[in-house]
């Protein structure tokens, strides 16, 4: 049905739609994401923000529309395809394994030897163990390599999550509220991690803390009963009368 | 070398406790116990081997199994049809109706063996079928279930559903599979008697051996990435599956794996015993085994051997006093072992030994204390 064509943009959603026993939760929403933009979406509870995320990566089945990463066409993938395409999803509340430490999570989420055999002959070499301490470093957990991840601090699980996805090298980063129950300092240095890891891949994140959003996007997008309210950068959103009405406002 | 003191043998702890375990069973058991006796603890640790795998599917894997019965006894029965067919020579079923086939066939009026028998005649099969067939139902089960995300409590029910089914048919269908008496009568394996001591003994290393080899193997898996992966998913399923695996193939393989482990358990049980029956089967003997698991310790490859032979000692042991209270006694252990010990044996063995360990090594300084004191007045004692 759809009439999609190929884009340059990363990610290029068109006329998605998906209905839970007839309650739209994302209505008819165009999107797009260019290559090294990192594009925040805001909105207010239930504006459906989590779920294009799972409609993304595949955790919700789409009821119409394309969802085209890459020039693939995403709606037809299960979940693991979907990722080894290139998408990488973080989660709200921090998921890692809490009884491997670091290190092992960061090695279980190496993207090779993803299959039952090529897991059970998995070794590690010297250039796993070179990437893992690249990660290790840039997501500031370096020290923390044997520390068993349930002991790490909630910002450092954050962190933990966003170096497993790093080390998966995907071209679209999805983040849902990776500064949730940070404390300032860690606010800053997720802010800044955000802003490295964007070069070289598109980032799309979820956020409701504004002054956060501020420092990190390059375009924000306003979403609100499952449709676009505005897009734009920071500033013009800021400054546009519906989204101050329904959200900023408040 | 590193690799195979690290992985295989699981580094300084993991090479001591297997080293104990394999002297505990290799040397001390068959050292003081006498052949009914040390058959005994062989039987035992058959049930082991249901035990060591519902600690990889279970305590690894978080996917719960009430039906590893049913590969302990697809394993025994595979091993009892070969030696029934053996055991029912032409020569030794004369006054059959029918020579040739099994008593029980002959009692239920069978003129010929059913195909399904035919190529249990060969040893080679037999052994193929055993390393095969539990793992290629484990196969089709775990496709069935894993593959739509079936799981937890649901897939418990799922295999205890199987379990009963399966007792049903081998109890329903006498003439096919002996019915409720099982399999019996079985006396020789290529003509060796195994029956005899010598036997029987034998029989025991090569369990007890198969045993250890098995936790070794197991250990290889849990200390490789699968094994990492196989935690990553009992924790957060989610985060693996959006990390590019596709999860039900692994839960899959394990499952496969457990039933393999099972099989081997029930051939070398029927190896032993000397008979197998639906009684092996069934639910009840599916939840001792999670039970053995569970006393033993459900991360523990090595605690779920001592929690399968302390748990079977105690049946032993109070059955032949009070039968009626043994189940009850059982039921009431599991529930004190989950509600307090939740890692059972070897819970409480990492919790307290190096309390022992501390209290020795305290016992060592205080004698090296005594020694420092004493050696001195028997040296003054001496020079007087």
């Amino acid at each position: 049905m759809s009439l999609t064509t190929n884009t340059d943009y990363t990610l290029a959603i068109e006329d998605l739609t998906v209905s839970f026993d007839g309650f739209k939760a994302v209505d008819s929403l165009n999107f797009y994401l260019d290559k090294n933009e990192l594009h925040v979406v805001i909105g207010p509870n239930g504006a459906g923000k989590t779920t294009v995320l799972d409609l993304i990566c595949g955790k919700t089945k789409a009821t119409s529309g394309s969802i085209k990463f890459l020039n693939k066409e995403l709606t037809e993938l299960n979940e693991h395809s979907i990722v080894r395409a290139g998408v990488g999803r973080k989660f709200q509340t921090p998921s890692i394994y809490e009884n491997l430490t670091v290190l092992e999570n960061l090695e279980v989420s190496y993207p090779v030897g993803r299959s039952v055999f090529g897991s059970l002959f998995f070794k590690r070499t010297e250039t796993v163990l070179e990437k893992i301490h690249e990660i290790a470093k840039e997501i500031m957990l370096f020290d923390d390599l044997e520390t068993e991840a349930g002991l790490l601090s909630h910002g450092q699980k954050q962190w933990l999550e966003i170096g497993m996805l790093l080390i998966q090298d995907p071209q679209l980063l999805m983040l849902d509220e990776p500064v949730a129950g940070m404390s300032v300092k860690e606010r800053e240095q997720t802010a800044e991690l955000l802003n490295k890891i964007s070069q070289g891949r598109s980032v799309l994140v979820i956020e409701h803390d504004m002054e956060f959003v501020a420092q990190i996007a390059h375009k924000v997008t306003v979403l609100h009963q499952g449709k676009i309210l505005a897009t734009g950068d920071m500033d013009a959103v800021q400054h546009d009368p519906k989204v101050i009405e329904v959200y900023l406002g408040h | 070398m590193s690799f195979f003191y690290e992985k295989i043998l699981g580094g300084k702890n993991g090479t001591a406790h297997l080293l104990i375990l394999a002297a505990v069973i290799l040397i001390i058991f068959p050292l003081f116990l006498d052949a009914f006796r040390l058959n005994l603890v062989g039987k035992y640790l058959t049930y082991a081997f249901a035990a060591v795998s519902l600690v990889l599917l279970w305590g690894y894997g978080g996917t719960l199994s009430l039906g590893q019965g049913i590969f302990f006894g697809l394993g025994g029965y595979g091993m009892a049809m070969f030696l029934k067919l053996e055991a029912s020579s032409p020569e030794n079923t004369t006054i059959q109706s029918t020579p040739g086939i099994p008593d029980f066939m002959d009692w239920n009026q069978l003129t010929e063996l059913p195909w399904f028998w035919e190529p249990f005649t060969s040893f080679t099969f037999t052994i193929i079928a055993i390393l095969t067939l539990p793992a290629l139902f484990a196969y089709i089960i775990g496709a069935a279930m894993f593959k739509r995300r079936v799981g937890g409590v649901y897939f418990a029910i799922i295999t205890q559903v199987i379990a009963v089914i399966l007792t049903v048919l081998i109890v329903g269908q006498q003439g096919l599979t002996g019915g409720i008496n099982g399999i019996t009568d079985l006396r020789t394996l290529n003509g060796w008697d195994i029956t005899s001591d010598s036997a029987k003994y034998i029989f025991y290393f090569i369990n007890a051996g198969l045993l250890l080899g098995v936790i070794v193997v197991s250990r290889l898996i849990l200390n490789s990435k699968f094994g990492h992966l196989l935690l990553a998913i009992r924790d957060k399923e989610d985060r693996v599956r959006f990390s590019g695996y596709d999860v039900g193939n692994f839960k899959i393989f394990i499952f496969c794996f457990a039933a393999l482990i099972s099989a081997i358990g029930g051939a070398m049980f029927t190896l032993q015993v000397g008979f197998m029956s639906p009684s092996f089967v069934g639910i009840v003997p599916s939840i001792e085994m999670v039970i053995f698991a569970a006393v033993g310790g459900r991360m523990s490859l090595i605690g779920a051997v001592y929690g399968t032979l302390l748990i079977n000692f105690g049946k032993t042991t109070f059955s032949e006093s009070f039968p009626e209270l043994w189940l009850f006694l059982m039921g009431g252990l599991f529930i004190a072992v989950v509600m307090f010990f939740p890692n059972g044996l070897a819970g409480i063995w990492n919790d307290y030994s190096h309390h022992i360990t501390n209290r020795l090594g305290f016992v060592k300084t205080g004698y090296n204390k005594i020694k420092q004191t004493l050696v001195p007045q028997k040296i003054q004692d001496s020079s007087h």
